[in-house]
Parts: structure tokens; sequence; C-alpha cells
């Protein structure tokens, strides 16, 4: 049986915005039967161009049902420039994690509201067609590339975990190592200047107003810096994430990530009581 | 919560009978039955008597009787045995829908360079006893075919093939796994060598199995150790679930009768009410040749992850074929042989029952499904498509 979190287990039982907007602004369909999960998503905007309205259908498990509510909750009242900045990462951690087999439910996520935003903007942009790594499902080239380099994954394992290339007849493994090396290799050693430590509580405090506060403040919660000591990051939760039994998850798996990605990938986030 | 148990083909509960038959000997029965004094000699009686018991279950003698670890360990003994038995031939014969004790043994030998058949089977689950005769070569060293598939409980007509192998002098293995106990089983009436048996699945604990093997069987030991099973399996034996398997063999030997007239009727009734309350669904596999206790049901444009857990929350235990469920990302390799259709497969439930279950609790599932399956279907985008196909399969 999977570790599902109360959260996810709570969006699957009593799913947000079940359905179709009437007269959508943007829809989109990803996913198939034949994989085991699909999602039809399609919103519209109110006059201020955000998103007033949401809904989802979905075929699939309980994860995939979970992560498709999530999504229209986090992604309402935001401006498409806004959602498009909502990772799966994101996703996955507004619901307290997902099992990492399951990881794949929070790309479906991701894609779906992209594929939205782009047939309201008229269209997929212009790209060279995709080319089709994983053949039992479908996966292209961009697919595994942008999963790769947005959740830093290292193994086949993961990759299929993120996107299910590779899950089928297993035949595509050897491209998809490929790619991983290749993406791996780019993505190497950028020396980041040494920074003081004022440069960096600095860098971290405005990395909290700017990426982490927003988004923990969407479920009533926050957090606030109590010193930062070498690397460690030493943080208080406030409001509902004080409460929040994930908050631990939230913690590591999105405040972390947050502060590594814009600050410094050696920081590590530790929680101090009040 | 009450748990409404009817997932019987994953494991079963360990009779009481059984229980109370295995408490003496964890604590003060503990001798060991290969030791000379008396205190280890009466557990050592109490082992044969289990061998009987087990051996009466299937109409065997009961020196054919080995007491092995689980059905994983007889499955892989016998094939293995059989390989050593006859280093010349180099062929495996058996199907494509055999439980993975056997199945990933097989790719294993494969990679290690022995020819594997897997017999393909129709949509019905059904095997295609030309096509098996056609396949038995001189260079086949053992067939192994699975007497009923666990997943959908279709039987195979193992005691013919069997004579068919016989008849060429090739070794016959089943892995009776989920028919011992559920269908009359008589080894003196048929020509299968090898079959193994699990305890888990009859009411008997986990972590206990068998291995019969036909008197006369050229036979090569899996564990080599010590003298036990007649040198045929070392290792101390386990003798609290040797005596509980003993008497499960034993209840099971008396409820046969009640397998085959009461759960065959609960069994019907499920299926029958699903499949008329609950439009777009279907049975995987024959209705004619299977098991008294298992259906595998099918419910389009659903995932089974998602029935189970909302079943789950009624305290309904079951199992399903889906790709979610399974931790890899494709349906059941056995709906796959079957050809089930995506919109079906990922759909697929398997409800197996034992003589614990009452009319009552299938009529609660009959009750509460609809609404699972309704309430899953509403979120489904596929479902705009089939909710006016409401014909009833």
């Amino acid at each position: 049986m999977w570790e599902y979190t109360d959260k996810v287990k709570e969006h699957f039982l009593n799913p947000r915005n079940v359905g179709e907007v009437e007269n959508p602004d943007g829809i989109a369909e990803v996913g198939s039967i034949a994989c085991g999960d699909a999602l039809k998503l399609s919103f519209k905007l109110d006059e201020n161009k955000r998103i007033k309205n949401v809904k989802f259908k979905t075929f699939g498990c309980a994860s995939a049902i979970a992560t498709s509510s999530a999504l229209t909750e986090m992604v309402k009242g935001m401006t498409l420039e806004e959602a498009m900045k909502v990772t799966n990462q994101d996703i996955a951690a507004y619901l307290g994690g997902l099992p990492q087999e399951k990881m794949h439910c929070s790309v479906m996520g991701k894609q779906a509201l992209e594929k939205a935003i782009e047939n309201y903007k008229g269209g997929p942009p212009t790209e060279p067609a995709a080319q089709i790594i994983c053949e039992c499902f479908g996966v292209t080239e961009r697919e595994i590339e942008r999963a790769v380099r947005e959740n830093n994954l290292s193994t086949v394992e993961e990759v299929t975990n993120y996107t299910k290339a590779g899950g089928g007849c297993g035949g595509c493994h050897d491209a998809i190592r490929q790619i991983i090396e290749r993406i791996r290799a780019e993505a190497a050693p950028v020396a980041r200047p040494k920074l003081s430590n004022i440069q960096k509580i600095k860098m971290i405090e405005e990395t909290i107003d700017r990426e982490i506060r927003p988004s923990l403040k969407k479920d009533g919660g926050d957090i606030e810096l109590i010193d930062v000591i070498g690397n460690r990051v030493l943080v208080a939760t406030r409001g509902a994430c004080a409460t929040c039994k994930a908050a631990d998850i939230t913690l590591k798996h999105f405040v972390e990530l947050k502060l590594r990605d814009f600050v410094s990938p050696e920081l590590v986030i530790e929680e101090v009581t009040p | 919560m009450k748990t409404i148990y009817l997932d019987n083909n994953a494991t079963t509960q360990v009779a009481e009978e059984v229980l109370d038959a295995m408490l003496p000997y964890f604590r003060d029965l503990y001798g060991n039955p290969s030791s000379m004094h008396s205190f280890g000699g009466q557990v050592g009686r109490r082992i044969r008597e289990a061998r009987e018991q087990a051996a009466a279950l299937i109409g065997a003698q009961p020196e054919e009787i080995i007491f092995t670890s689980c059905g994983t360990e007889s499955d892989n003994a016998a094939i293995r045995s059989a390989l050593m038995a006859h280093p010349d031939r180099r062929h495996v014969l058996t199907s494509r829908v055999e439980h993975p004790a056997v199945k990933s043994l097989c790719a294993h030998l494969s990679r290690q360079g022995y020819r594997i058949t897997e017999l393909p089977i129709d949509k019905d689950g059904i095997l295609d006893m030309t096509q098996y005769e056609r396949t038995l070569t001189p260079d086949t060293a053992i067939v192994s075919l699975m007497w009923a598939n666990n997943e959908t409980g279709v039987l195979f007509p193992v005691e013919k093939a069997a004579e068919l192998a016989t008849e060429r002098g090739i070794l016959f293995h089943t892995d009776a796994v989920q028919a011992v106990g559920k269908i009359p089983i008589n080894m003196k009436a048929n020509a299968i060598d090898m079959l193994s048996i699990s305890g888990h699945k009859l009411h008997a604990p986990k972590g206990i199995g068998i291995l019969y093997v036909r008197k006369g069987t050229k036979f090569s030991p899996f564990l080599i150790g010590g003298h036990q099973e007649k040198e045929r399996r070392g290792g101390t034996e386990n003798t609290p679930s040797i005596i509980g398997l003993g008497k499960a063999c034993e209840l099971a030997a008396g409820n046969m009768d009640k397998e085959n007239r009461m759960v065959v009727l609960l069994r019907d009734k499920l299926e029958t009410e699903i499949l008329s309350r609950i439009p777009n669904s279907r049975v995987n596999g024959t209705r004619l040749h299977r098991l008294p206790n298992t259906t595998n049901i099918s419910f389009e444009f659903v995932e089974g992850e998602a029935i189970l857990l909302l079943m789950d929350d009624y305290g309904i235990c079951a199992s399903s074929g889906s790709a979610c469920t399974s931790g890899s990302l494709q349906p059941s390799h056995v709906l796959r042989a079957m050809g089930v259709p995506f919109t079906m497969a990922h759909g697929s439930i398997r409800f197996s029952l034992s003589i614990y279950n009452t009319e009552e609790e299938i009529d609660f599932v009959i009750e509460k499904l609809p609404s699972i399956i309704a309430r899953l279907r509403s979120m489904s985008p596929y479902w705009t498509l089939g909710d006016q196909a409401c014909s009833v399969q």
C-alpha cells in the first residue's frame, strides 16, 4: 500500500473543483487511458486576467486525483504568469509530498496547466518536433530533459518515477541514461561566488519573501528566519505551519530546495521551537 | 469498522483450529523432531501426522510430501530439480500468466541460456492445447503450468497437459497454490510429477509450503543440508507451521463441499449483482472453468487503485490489476496476456472469497460499490462517452 499523506487522502476523498468550466478561456488534456492516467483541465479568467474558475476531470489513481485537486486550488486567483511558475515540486509540496513512484502525477498536473495556458494564448509555441524516447508511454526527449533539470534527477528509475518514461519494456533505458548524463554535464559546477555571512542572510531573507512566503501564506502559514549559522538556516514556523503535521516535509522539500536554488546549494534548513 | 475480507487469493485468515493446533509447539513442545529423546520424538510423530493430513487432501502418499518455506520455494525447487535431473535438456515450457515465482525464475533461467516458451492464452484466459502439444519437444526438461490463475481464477487443464507431457517423457510441474483446498485434487488419478502448495492460501500461517514430488521422480534438493525431509530439503523443520498446515489440510478436505456449494453461491451473487447494477463492467476470464471463490471484474473508465481506496474506507479489502497498485506502470501481465483493453485493464478488481465470508458482507459490498464507481466516473474525463451505454454485459 502506498504511504499517502493525510492531505493527499483528504484531496482524494473530497476533491475540489471537479468538472469542466463552461466557455473556458483555456483547456487542455494530457495523458491517456492506455497510460493509466489522464487529466482534463479548463479555466476561465476574470476581468483582471486572473484565474477565476478552474476545474479538472481525472482518470487515475488516488494521487492523480489529489494532485489535480491541489493544482486547481493552488492556481485559483493567480495570473497566468504566476501560474506558469508553479512547478511539479510545488504541487507535491502543497500535498505534503508524494511517494517517489507517484511524482509523475505532479508532472502531469504541471503539463496540463502549461498546455491549458498555451491553449489560451493560441496554440502551442513553435518548437522543433518532439522526439519520442519512450514508446510505451509516449514520452518525449523534451519532457525527460525538463524533468531531469527541474527535479535534479540522476537515475533512470527517478526519471521513470517522474515521467513514466522507461516504465514499460525498458528499451529506452540507454537513451534516458544519455539524456541524464548530458543534462548533468551542462549543470556541472557553476562556481558560485563565496558569500559573506551578511550577504547570505540578506539573500535568504529575500528568497523567503519572494519565493516562499507567498506560497505558505496561501495555506495560512508562515516562517520566520531566526538565525544563520554557517550553512544551517534556523527557522520557526508560524500560523498554520506551526500546527501542520506536514510542515517538516514542506520545510525540507519546498523551503530548503528554494533556498538551495536561489542562495547556496549547501544550505540545510532546521526548525527551532519557540 | 468491520473488515470485509475479499482478498483470500492474496492470503487467508489462519483458522482457529489451526492456531490451536500450533500453539503448544511454540512454548511447551519445542523439541527438535530429529532428537533421540522422547521430548523431541513426540514432535516428530506430530509431523508425521501432518504429512498424512496433507497427503490425504490431494490423494498423495505421505512420503511424496516435502515441507518447504512457501509456494515460491516449492516452485523454484521443482523447476531447478528438473533441470538438474536432465542436464542435457535446455527447454522450459510455461505460460504467459504464471505467478512471479515461476515467471521471474524462467526469466532468470533464460538469461542463463535456457530456452523458455511462454504459451499465450486467449481472451478468456484459456490455453490452446493444440499449440501446447506442438511445443513439447525432446529438448523440453519440464513443463510448469499453474492449476488456477491467482488473478482470474481460470483453471488450466493441467491433468490433460500432464498426460501429454508424460507420454513424451517430460516432467510436469504445476503451481497449485490457488487450487489446493478449493477444488478436489487427486494425485492418484493424474500424471503430474510435482505440485506446489502454499499454506497461507488455505488458512494455515505464512512461511510454510509443500512440494509434492511423485514417488519415483528424480529429485535434486534445492536446499542442501541436514537429513530432514528424507534429504530432499535441508533445514530444521518449522514444526508449529507444519503442524498447522496439516490441520489446515484436514479442515480444507472437510470444507471442500462447503467451498463448492456456499462460497460459489456468494461469489455468483456478488458478480451478478455488480454486473447488473454497474454499467460498463465485465468479468475477466471465462466464467465456466474457474475457482469457486474468485471473480475479476473490470469497471470501464476508472482506475483500480482509486476504487480500492474508496472501498477501503468501508473496510472492504480486495485487489486490483491496475498499474498503480502493482508499483510498475503497466497493468497486470495476466490481463495484458488476455488482451483486456486498456480502458478495462486499469479498472480491474479481484474479489476472492473464503468460507468465512457471509451473505451480509456480500450484500454490503453490492450496496456500496455502485456509488463508488459512479463517483469516480463523475471525475473521469472519459466517462461522458460511456454513460450512454448502459447495457449490461
